[in-house]
């Protein structure tokens, strides 16, 4: 049998699950991001540096991302709204999570693509009703996946994938949120 | 005095049973009477999750006339009893366990009825001792009554309105399934769980776990130990009918499912988005269960039992302001309860560090926990193995004897 790579390194995923769970401090990290308003609804959020085992972390690079509405909504367009960028939370996390998953359980995969559709009602951000929510009203992904696996064992490598990420989480369950002004 | 026995359940006096055969002398302290939790910690309704043929002690089978059938708590307790009687077991009733100490090369242990010393103890106090409540209870509101399985005897108990259960193990599905069927309006909130058919291909699924060796894999053949000590108990019940209790039984008899309780905010629920998630997980897991039943018979793989139905749109908040839910019923596990243990032998998450049974001070041993020593020790039946086990290791133990 040719080995798997899907190119994720399981072995050192699981050592440190191993080495974290005596040592649940080090496993305390902060992921930062700093925002900077351009003008009307156009920002850019750069990442770099992060906390993590113990000190701070750097990226190799930094990143930095544009946000904006669309011209529909009066804008100029300048970057994807920034809701829109929980979908590009989404589907990574969950990208990885099933490329990790894969790669544990010996399944070689081919191709993975994934769509993911945010049902959003406008009003609630608009003021324009105050029954409608702010974010979204749901959220479907669908994959699309190409590997030497059964069709059931695509199914559990995605609902894995789900168990395990960090997005899905975040997405599915109430988060405390703090917004001071320093 | 030898051997100290903490605990004269179905394992404690097993430990005895095993003891006695070795003619180690010992005591099977107990804090209430033999078989306590079964008479006093158990709702009206409960029956066993094993079939009757399937429970047994240690040279003790049933011997009634529904081998099928499931008993109900008090009949646990007869069972338990009659065990009791026949291994003349030395049980001192009415005697609490207050502390166990090191002392010397052995262990000293305080009793509501005096003190003793011994070369070894047995743990053989459960692992349902406390029900686990999660921190979040203590923001429901006044106006809403709050109940645990220990508190709960049946519907009679509770006044008109919704209930809300909160947890989809045994006990919550069996809770939810008798409070909807009271005519209660019943909210399930479900969060990850382990789901079976009542019987597969005819015959109980626990027939299955029997026979085809699932329930004697050990626990050093385990993948993920921690984890599957924690599994939450099978969505079975015991019922003369063997119907299956699963999600969709309940969506039938019109229990709305909810996700998993995440948070109470200002006297509203909300509840997880993932509830999709856990269903498929659950469904999956039982789907290679009974493929792999099949797969042991040799027989082909049959119709697949219907994926669980989950609402389109379960909702995420309840307002506890708005009366709905007069009633919470928190089903969301127990623990053991070794706030009387004065040995350095629980983690920091209130579990005790042991090896199959044997725990990590000399002399010091446990029984009845589940998945001590294989995946049927979390079960009656499992006691027998790995009470000779335990007590095997007990009397090979240096100057054990004294």
């Amino acid at each position: 049998m040719a080995t798997i790579d899907n190119g994720v390194n399981v072995q050192a995923l699981l050592e440190a699950r191993e080495a974290l769970k005596g040592a649940p401090e080090a496993a305390q990290f902060t992921w930062r991001a700093s925002s900077k308003w351009q003008k009307g609804a156009h920002s850019t959020t750069s990442i770099e540096k992060f906390f993590g085992l113990g000190q701070e972390q750097t990226h190799k690079s930094e990143s930095v991302f544009a946000a904006d509405h669309p011209e529909i909504f009066a804008a100029e367009d300048n970057g994807i709204t920034p809701i829109e960028y929980l979908l590009v939370g989404l589907a990574s996390c969950l990208t990885a999570g099933v490329a990790s998953v894969a790669q544990n359980r010996g399944i070689q995969l081919r191709s993975v693509e994934s769509t993911v559709e945010g049902g959003h009602d406008i009003r609630g951000i608009l003021g324009a009703d105050s029954d409608v929510r702010n974010g979204f009203n749901d959220i479907k992904v669908t994959f699309k996946i190409d590997a030497d696996a059964s069709a059931e064992e695509i199914e559990a490598l995605v609902a894995q994938s789900q168990k395990r990420s960090a997005v899905y989480d975040a997405l599915t369950n109430p988060t405390s949120v703090t917004v001071e002004v320093a | 005095m030898t051997t100290v026995v903490v605990g004269a359940g179905h394992a404690g006096l097993a430990a005895s049973h095993f003891l006695t055969g070795r003619s180690i002398e010992h005591v099977v302290l107990e804090r209430g009477e033999v078989a306590n939790s079964w008479r006093r910690e158990r709702w009206d309704s409960l029956r066993l999750l094993t079939p009757n043929w399937l429970s047994r002690l240690p040279g003790h089978h049933y011997s009634g006339p529904d081998p099928d059938g499931y008993m109900t708590s008090g009949e646990v307790a007869e069972f338990i009893e009659h065990f009791a009687g026949v291994t003349r077991a030395p049980v001192r009733t009415g005697t609490a366990v207050t502390a166990i100490r090191r002392a010397g090369t052995g262990y000293h242990v305080v009793t509501s009825g005096g003190e003793l010393s011994c070369r070894s103890v047995v743990l053989a106090t459960g692992a349902c001792n406390v029900p686990v409540v999660p921190a979040f209870a203590a923001a429901v509101p006044a106006g809403v009554r709050q109940l645990t399985p220990f508190g709960y005897r049946g519907p009679e108990d509770l006044g008109e309105g919704g209930v809300l259960v909160v947890g989809a193990s045994a006990t919550g599905v069996q809770i939810a399934a008798e409070l909807r069927r009271s005519g209660r309006p019943v909210i399930l909130s479900v969060g990850e769980h382990v789901r079976m058919p009542r019987l597969h291909r005819d015959r109980d699924v626990l027939w299955w776990m029997d026979a085809s060796g699932v329930w004697d894999q050990r626990y050093d053949e385990v993948d993920d130990l921690t984890r599957a000590r924690r599994l939450p108990s099978p969505q079975l019940a015991g019922t003369p009918e063997r119907a299956t209790l699963d999600l969709n039984a309940l969506t039938g008899l019109g229990v709305e499912l909810v996700g998993r309780l995440a948070a109470v905010r200002d006297d509203v629920l909300l509840f997880s988005g993932g509830l999709r998630n856990v269903c498929s997980l659950a469904d999956l897991k039982m789907r290679r269960l009974l493929a792999g039943f099949d797969e042991w018979a040799g027989l082909r793989p049959e119709a697949e039992l219907p994926p669980t139905r989950v609402p389109p749109a379960a909702r995420l908040r309840l307002d506890l302001g708005r009366g709905e839910i007069a009633t919470i019923v928190w089903a969301t596990g127990f623990r053991p309860d070794y706030s009387w243990l004065d040995v350095p032998v629980v983690d920091e998450k209130g579990r005790l560090r042991h090896e199959g049974g044997v725990v990590d001070s000399p002399g010091l041993y446990a029984l009845g926990l589940p998945l001590l020593r294989r995946r049927r020790s979390t079960f009656l039946s499992g006691i027998e193995d790995d009470a000779r086990e335990v007590i095997g290791h007990l009397a090979a133990a240096p100057a054990v004897r004294g």
